[in-house]
Order: C-alpha cells, then sequence, then structure tokens
C-alpha cells in the first residue's frame, strides 16, 4: 500500500483534531504516515493517539528551524520526505499557515495543489475532492493532473474514526535553504486558551454581529450553557468587540458545526462563506427581511437581547 | 525603491458570479479590484507616503488577466500607484494558482526592470478563488522571504516586520528586503481616489505585456497545463428556509428551546 503524508497541526505537542480527521481520510488513500514537525521531542502521548487513528509511522523532525522560521522551513521539511517516501496524496490543514505550506511544498515538488477541500472521495485509486465556491453557492469537484497531489483539508470535513496501528517512529532530519531562514520569527506569543472548544472544531457556534451593540454578554452566556464556541461578524471584530480570532467568513474562519446561531447578524454574503455548511443554523435578528432568514431552518425575529438570555435562563432551569 | 503590487480583477460577489461551460470563473460579468487587494495597493502607497523621498519609491501595479482587468489597474493607479503592468495573452485562461504564481513572479520582475523588486505585496486572497496561496509560491519562485498574512506592516532601513496572527499565535516576522509580503483585511483601511487623483490617473502608464514579453513559456500555462483539473461544477441547492418566528409574548424563545431540545443540543 502506498503512504499518505498527513502533516500534524500541533500547539506544543498537543495535536489538533483537524490531524485526526486528515488521518481517516488517509487512511482511504493509502497507509497514513504522520509527519512531525517541531523543536521538541515528539510526546508518546503524541504517538498514541497518532496509533489510535491509523498512523502507520511518524516522521519526526525535531528542528528548532521550524520554529525560529516562518512557513518555509515546514515546506521543505516535507519536500524531503515526499521525495524519499513518494506518497500518493499529502494531506494537510486548511489553516492560512497549512495552505501557504502546501502551496511552496506544490512549487517545490511541481505538483498540483487543491485547497480548502469539503470532502475527499477515492475514484480509481486517486483523490477526488470538493469545495465550496462563490461563498457556498456551487460545489466544485476536482482533481490534481501533476506530481504527488497536495490537498489542504477543512476542518469538520469528516468524523475522526480510530483504527488502532502501532506507529513505527522515524526521526528524519532535514537540510534546510537559505530562503527558509529568510523569514525569521522575531517575536511569538501563543494564543489565550480559551475554556471554550475551538472555534473551527466546535459541534455548536454562537455568533454575534453589529446587532449586539457590543454587548457580547447575552452570545457568551448561550455559548456557555450550550458548551458551544463563541464567533463574530466582521462588523463585530472591526467594532473591537471580538478578537479577530473568532471572525467567521471569507476573511475568519470556516466553521461548519452542527448547530450555528447567528445573532444580530444579517448574512451578508461574506459572512455565509464561512457559516454556509453548518449541519442546522438559527437566526436570531430584529429585522424580519434580514438575508440570515434565508438559510436559517429557525429564524427568531426578535431582540436578541431578550431572546438569548431568556433561552439560557431556560437551559440552565432544566439543568438544575 | 521598487514596489509591485499584484492585483486581480475579479466578479462583483454581491451580484451574480457563475462558471462558464469550461468551468473556469466566468469574467464577463461585473468585476472590480479584488477588495482584499485594495489593502495591498493601500500598504505599497503607505510606504511611498512614509519614506523619505517618495519619489524614490515606485509603486507598480501588476495584473494578469483578460482585457477588463484593466479596470483594476485604473482603480489602483487612482488610489495613487505610479504604473500598471498588465499580463494579457490567450494562452493563459484557465491557468491555476501555480501557474498564475509563474506569471506574477515574471511580471514583478519585469515591471522592476528586471530585477527583482524591493518589495512584493499582495493581498490575503482574491475573492473569487479564495486560494490564498500565490503570495506563498511567489516567495518560493523568487526566492524571497515570505512575511505573509500581516496585520500590521513597518519597512525601515531595509528590513521588514510585520505581525502575523496565526492560528496558534500572534507572531512578529522580520526579514531583510527584498521579500514578498502579503496584507490582511486588518492591515488598514484603503484610500478613497480623490477627483485629482482620479483625473491624474488617466496619464500614467498601463504597459501590456504578452507571455513572449516576460519569457514565459506558453505552454507552462492556461487550462491545458494546469496542475489540476476541474471535473464538475454544480450550483449549490439552496438551504431551504425554515420556519420563521416572530417573538411575540415569548413565543420565538419556545420555539428556539422547541428546536434546541428535538435537535438534542439540549
Ligand atoms: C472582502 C470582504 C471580506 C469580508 N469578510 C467578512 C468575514 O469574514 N466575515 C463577516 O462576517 N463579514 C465579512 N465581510 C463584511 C460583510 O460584508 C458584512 O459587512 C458583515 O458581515 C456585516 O456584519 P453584521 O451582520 O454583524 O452587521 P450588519 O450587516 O450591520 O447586520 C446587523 C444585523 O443585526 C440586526 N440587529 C440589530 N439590532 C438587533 C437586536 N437588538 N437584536 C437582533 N438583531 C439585531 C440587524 O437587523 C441586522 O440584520 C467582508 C466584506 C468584504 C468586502
Amino acid at each position: 500500500m502506498p503512504e499518505v503524508l498527513v502533516l500534524v497541526d500541533h500547539l506544543d505537542g498537543v495535536v489538533r483534531r483537524s490531524t485526526l480527521e486528515l488521518l481517516t481520510i488517509a487512511r482511504r488513500l493509502g497507509e497514513p504516515s504522520a509527519v512531525y514537525a517541531s523543536p521538541d521531542p515528539l510526546p508518546d502521548e503524541t504517538v498514541r493517539l497518532l496509533g489510535e487513528h491509523g498512523a502507520r509511522a511518524v516522521y519526526v523532525v525535531q528542528d528548532e528551524t521550524v520554529e525560529q522560521f516562518s512557513v518555509a522551513p515546514l515546506a521543505e521539511a516535507l519536500e524531503q520526505l515526499v521525495r524519499s517516501t513518494t506518497p500518493t496524496v499529502v494531506l494537510i490543514g486548511s489553516t492560512p499557515e497549512g495552505k501557504e505550506v502546501a502551496a511552496r511544498l506544490a512549487v517545490r515538488t511541481d505538483s498540483g495543489l487543491l485547497t480548502d477541500a469539503v470532502g475527499v472521495d477515492v475514484v480509481d485509486g486517486a483523490a477526488v475532492t470538493t469545495h465550496s465556491a462563490f461563498g457556498g453557492g456551487y460545489e466544485v469537484r476536482a482533481r490534481v493532473t501533476r506530481g504527488t497531489p497536495v490537498i489542504t483539508v477543512k476542518p469538520n470535513t469528516v468524523e475522526p474514526v480510530a483504527e488502532p496501528a502501532h506507529p513505527e517512529v522515524r526521526p528524519v532530519t532535514t537540510t534546510f535553504s537559505d530562503a527558509a531562514r529568510s523569514a525569521r520569527v522575531v517575536a511569538r506569543q501563543p494564543r489565550e486558551r480559551s475554556a471554550r472548544p475551538e472555534l473551527t472544531e466546535a459541534s455548536v457556534v454562537v455568533s454575534g454581529g453589529r446587532g449586539t451593540g457590543g454587548d457580547f454578554a447575552p452570545v457568551e452566556a448561550l455559548a456557555d450553557a450550550l458548551g458551544a464556541a463563541v464567533g463574530a461578524s466582521k462588523a463585530a471584530v472591526d467594532s473591537g468587540w471580538a478578537p479577530h480570532s473568532f471572525q467567521v467568513g471569507q476573511t475568519g474562519k470556516t466553521v461548519s458545526p452542527q448547530l450555528y446561531v447567528a445573532a444580530g447578524i444579517s448574512g451578508a454574503i461574506q459572512h455565509r462563506a464561512g457559516m454556509q455548511t453548518s449541519r442546522a443554523i438559527v437566526a436570531v435578528n430584529r429585522d424580519p427581511d434580514a438575508p440570515i432568514f434565508e438559510l436559517a431552518d429557525l429564524g427568531v425575529v426578535g431582540d436578541l437581547h431578550t431572546v438569548l438570555p431568556a433561552v439560557t435562563e431556560e437551559i440552565r432551569r432544566r439543568e438544575r | 525603491m521598487q514596489v509591485v503590487a499584484c492585483i486581480k480583477h475579479v466578479p462583483d460577489a454581491t451580484a451574480d458570479r457563475r462558471f462558464t461551460p469550461e468551468r473556469t470563473v466566468d469574467r464577463s460579468v461585473d468585476g472590480l479590484l479584488s477588495e482584499l487587494d485594495e489593502y495591498a495597493v493601500e500598504q505599497a502607497l503607505r510606504l511611498k507616503d512614509r519614506a523619505p523621498a517618495p519619489d524614490d519609491v515606485v509603486v507598480a501595479v501588476v495584473s494578469m488577466g483578460p482585457a477588463r482587468a484593466v479596470e483594476a489597474i485604473r482603480k489602483a493607479l487612482q488610489m495613487g500607484a505610479d504604473r500598471g503592468v498588465h499580463v494579457i495573452d490567450d494562452a493563459l485562461a484557465g491557468s491555476d494558482a501555480l501557474a498564475t504564481s509563474l506569471v506574477l513572479a515574471a511580471a514583478a520582475r519585469w515591471a522592476a526592470g528586471g530585477e527583482v523588486p524591493d518589495l512584493v505585496v499582495c493581498g490575503m486572497a482574491s475573492t473569487d478563488a479564495g486560494m490564498g496561496v500565490v503570495p506563498a509560491m511567489l516567495a518560493e519562485r523568487l526566492g524571497l522571504p515570505q512575511v505573509t498574512l500581516a496585520s500590521l506592516v513597518e519597512v525601515r532601513d531595509g528590513e521588514i516586520r510585520a505581525r502575523r496572527d496565526g492560528d496558534h499565535a500572534r507572531e512578529v516576522i522580520g526579514a531583510t528586503l527584498p521579500a514578498v509580503l502579503s496584507v490582511t483585511d486588518q492591515s488598514g483601511e484603503a484610500r478613497y481616489p480623490s477627483f485629482k487623483a482620479i483625473v491624474a490617473a488617466k496619464k500614467k502608464p498601463v504597459d501590456v505585456v504578452s507571455l513572449a514579453d516576460l519569457d514565459v513559456d506558453a505552454t507552462l500555462v492556461g487550462a491545458a497545463a494546469s496542475w489540476s483539473v476541474v471535473d464538475d461544477v454544480a450550483p449549490r441547492p439552496p438551504r431551504s428556509a425554515g420556519v420563521v418566528v416572530r417573538d411575540v409574548d415569548g413565543a420565538g424563545v419556545d420555539a428556539l428551546v422547541g428546536f434546541l431540545t428535538s435537535n438534542r443540543f439540549i
């Protein structure tokens, strides 16, 4: 069986759920091998977790270069692995950084690149990907025709499924070019960890927009009652009411949860682009003509400042 | 100092966007300079404005696209760019990101008189295809430091520093020019052209160049040479609009609680 390389997305050894999804997809295409790059040694729990999800091998690039310089070193490490392992596909998470790594890898290996896949099927042994286009208005199916397909996949594309394997840990040495060592990471401030689930991975997201008038408390309270992540429209972020890492949409995050609650959000095309594929959508908006109602499974025409607290209160009451 | 901003003419997102029978983006509809590339032009212009000798900083905008792409170039010239380069060639139709970056890398050099420009600036992604990969590809192809997804930029004494709000961390990236920069929609609002600037833009030069002018092999670009192929495009079935309830006497609250209960969210 041919190998499929999966780049592990992790923060200090803590593996993202999206990586487990990639391993699940990789098993349809061949034998998954995880690629772990970090200045620090690979933790045993990480090997176990990757193995549980079917990794047959874990290539370890333990090198400070991957943290001292931006993007390029990871692409060069992957390139060298592509040359030595000749995989059928390389799978990378569709984060902004993941896509840039993929971009450089595709150039370096003269290979086709497909980004932001929301589905990966196998047709005649090859990967065929599905993508959303034009803010979710179209579905596009594509495939790579040259080189080693490099595919980035959006989070929440599949449910991670365990299939235990005992991965062999293989340290690898990478030689980095001068160009890869030209964009230095001068300072690095890890993002604050929140007690709430990660926005792109959450099964429920409650988002607030300009309609909150700057008061996100009702949005946060409902999110906590539902165990949800908090999201925001660009209007809310630009007003300084929520950090940019909360933004859902074209220039923010794409989410695909089981339930998306949009409160005080009109439903502009650029916002829809980031939440259109949610399983269920609920909208609370004062304006009965708000476009968000066109895609809501349930729309409530009302003031979010009364509706959200009342719903939160009812959920809390039932918990007691 | 030579600054080259790479800009794209895209279909208007608020109008009807569609695909051609060849499964490429239909570019015959109303288009405009991608809003996300306005941020790139803005940063290039701020660099010029702030330079000790602004006249020594030449801001060229480069666009690859069909005849109408000149509209995007005109807009950038109205904003204040000094000159435009329009890469137009029938062989380019259907090019993917790898081909686009190949052409833009050559065009950026051409725009800077055959040398690697001091700074190549891009928007964070196009608003039509939205891959967000061309800036990284340009850095790779030009062998330049990649300073991308910047929300704050500072250029001084041949050094560039940028804030990059990554997924895991907020970083400051530093590099020595020449470099490739991409900026996000957090980097600072783009200026509106004044009437005077609109008039002045009419006299600014726009060079029209072909692949032959750029010395790019035409067999490496376009749909036939692409590294990937689109097999199928289909409009997504519109989400069927569901129930809409007016929140009168708590009816909306009851409906929402009912929805959450019956779908087992609570
Ligand atoms: C290139 C580009 C990229 C963009 N990227 C994004 C993106 O990533 N994400 C994004 O979200 N936007 C993005 N936008 C912006 C987008 O076009 C909209 O401007 C934005 O989504 C509007 O945010 P909003 O819905 O919160 O505000 P508005 O459109 O102002 O809507 C506010 C809504 O709140 C309702 N409301 C007001 N008060 C109440 C109340 N008390 N209770 C209930 N409802 C109330 C109003 O009826 C209204 O519908 C982008 C735009 C461009 C050009």
